[in-house]
């Protein structure tokens, strides 16, 4: 299955594949595509496809839950099991509301930063981090469609310390080892004026939820 | 909304333009240009109640309502804010010297663990230019913050603000409480953030869940309004 370019996932997400549809469909959020087909090829998942909203609902969660809902009840018939790779992402607990209602299941935790870092670690760091600005890998190379443009600070920089004057850093939260990128994230804490922090994450929870979905 | 601005001159325009004009200003962020709006109306003699409600609040309203119907957006409507806090700040201490009407008192903040703000900053302000007396708690507010700020305000509402689905259970621990302690029924609790929804301020607890600023101003109002009738049939 092809990947399709950063700005392509954010704005249109991706279709599932219309050819030899296999036995489990995920359905998840665009800014983890990459690292849901790493997992699938890396496993040898033919059986499984994926499609995905798109990413930028990342910034519209109450387009979330109703997206899923028109997914799911569009490929319902084609596949066996769906399984939803969103966590609650923002939706305030409809999201999980609507997977126990549609019978799908999702992956638990708050939102990716922290099923990539763990759902476990992170709660456990949450409390002593409450002003750090969380960046995937996915979130660097999409800075500017996620955070700079949709915040203004392309046309009213001097509204940077209005929404990041709490924060203190910005933690890099990197899914792969990936020199140019951890640059290019120190860039973006530069540019909202916090101190830079790089954690190696992986795919943290996200591996074993797909495992289960994709092995069971 | 115009695009003109640097041709016009504020205080050679009649009253009745210089305010859609300031309703403009106020659409636009321009701060200095709403100042001055301001400056120029009590120099004409206006109350100052008046200006802020027919200049900045009816302004802010059209900012409110074009935010809830997808015209403008975040960014816009904190330049707009930020224009009428320039305005407030002016009119601020002559509303309190001419005895302005007082809608009620609040107590609000940004529940523990969370240090966001925007939200209930906006808040905050619309609800002083609505005529309550607001005490803001600032971000990550343990229960105990909202419980003495409230007792000591003798505030009528407590209003708590979370943006993330992780900080947002911390309302029903404050509503809990404010159970326990048997003080409940004192308050009017407000509860906002882009991750609640109605559903989840009713099974907290809260009386109300506000999706924006100004249903948090409307909210409020209804309530008071409500507790002066039992008051006043009690």
């Amino acid at each position: 299955m092809r990947t399709p370019d950063d700005t392509t996932l954010t704005d249109s997400g991706l279709a599932a594949p219309q050819d030899g549809p296999g036995k489990v469909l995920i359905i998840g959020c665009g800014a983890i595509a990459r690292e849901i087909l790493a997992v699938k090829s890396a496993n040898g998942w033919d059986h499984v496809d994926l499609t995905c909203l798109p990413a930028i609902y990342h910034n519209h969660p109450e387009k979330i839950t109703p997206g899923i809902e028109a997914a799911v009840a569009e490929h319902r018939a084609t596949y066996e099991r769906i399984f939803v790779a969103y966590a609650d992402c923002g939706t305030g607990g409809m999201l999980e509301q609507a997977c126990e209602r549609l019978g799908v299941e999702m992956i638990a935790g708050p939102h990716c930063y922290s099923f990539f870092e763990g759902n476990a670690a992170f709660a456990e760091r949450a409390k002593d981090e409450i002003t750090a600005f969380y960046l995937t890998d996915f979130l660097v190379r999409q800075f500017d469609a996620f955070v700079w443009r949709p915040l203004g600070l392309d046309r009213y920089p001097e509204l940077r310390d209005t929404y990041f004057a709490h924060y203190t850093k910005l933690v890099h939260q990197a899914q792969t080892d990936d020199p140019g990128l951890a640059k290019e994230a120190k860039e973006c804490a530069e540019r909202l004026g916090l101190a830079y922090e790089r954690r190696l994450t992986g795919y943290g929870d996200l591996t074993s939820a797909l495992t289960r979905v994709s092995e069971a | 909304m115009s695009d003109d601005e640097d041709d016009i001159i504020l205080s050679e325009l009649e009253t009745d333009e210089l305010v859609l004009q300031m309703h403009d200003d106020l659409y636009d962020g321009l701060k200095e240009e709403i100042e001055e709006g301001v400056n120029i109306l009590l120099e004409r003699g206006w109350e100052p109640y008046k200006v802020l409600t027919e200049a900045l609040v009816a302004g802010m309203t059209i900012v409110g309502n074009d935010f809830r119907d997808g015209i403008l957006f975040v960014p816009e409507v904190l330049l707009a804010a930020n224009a009428m806090k320039g305005g407030m700040a002016i009119l601020k201490p002559l509303l309190a010297e001419t005895g302005a009407p007082r809608m009620g008192k609040m107590v609000i903040g940004t529940v523990k663990g969370d240090i966001h703000d925007i939200g209930k900053n906006l808040v905050s302000m619309m609800m002083e230019g609505a005529g309550f007396e607001v005490v803001d708690l600032g971000i990550n507010n343990p229960v105990e913050n909202y419980l003495e700020a409230a007792a000591r305000e003798e505030a009528d509402i407590v209003g708590m603000s979370a943006l993330l689905t992780t900080t947002m259970p911390y309302m029903k621990v404050v509503i809990d409480t404010m159970v326990e302690q048997g003080i409940r029924d004192d308050y009017i609790v407000l509860v906002g953030g882009a991750p609640l929804n109605e559903e989840f301020g009713r099974a907290i607890g809260a009386d109300a869940y506000c999706r924006d600023a100004a249903v948090a101003v409307e909210t409020a109002k209804d309530f008071i309004a409500r507790k002066h009738n039992q008051m006043a049939a009690g």
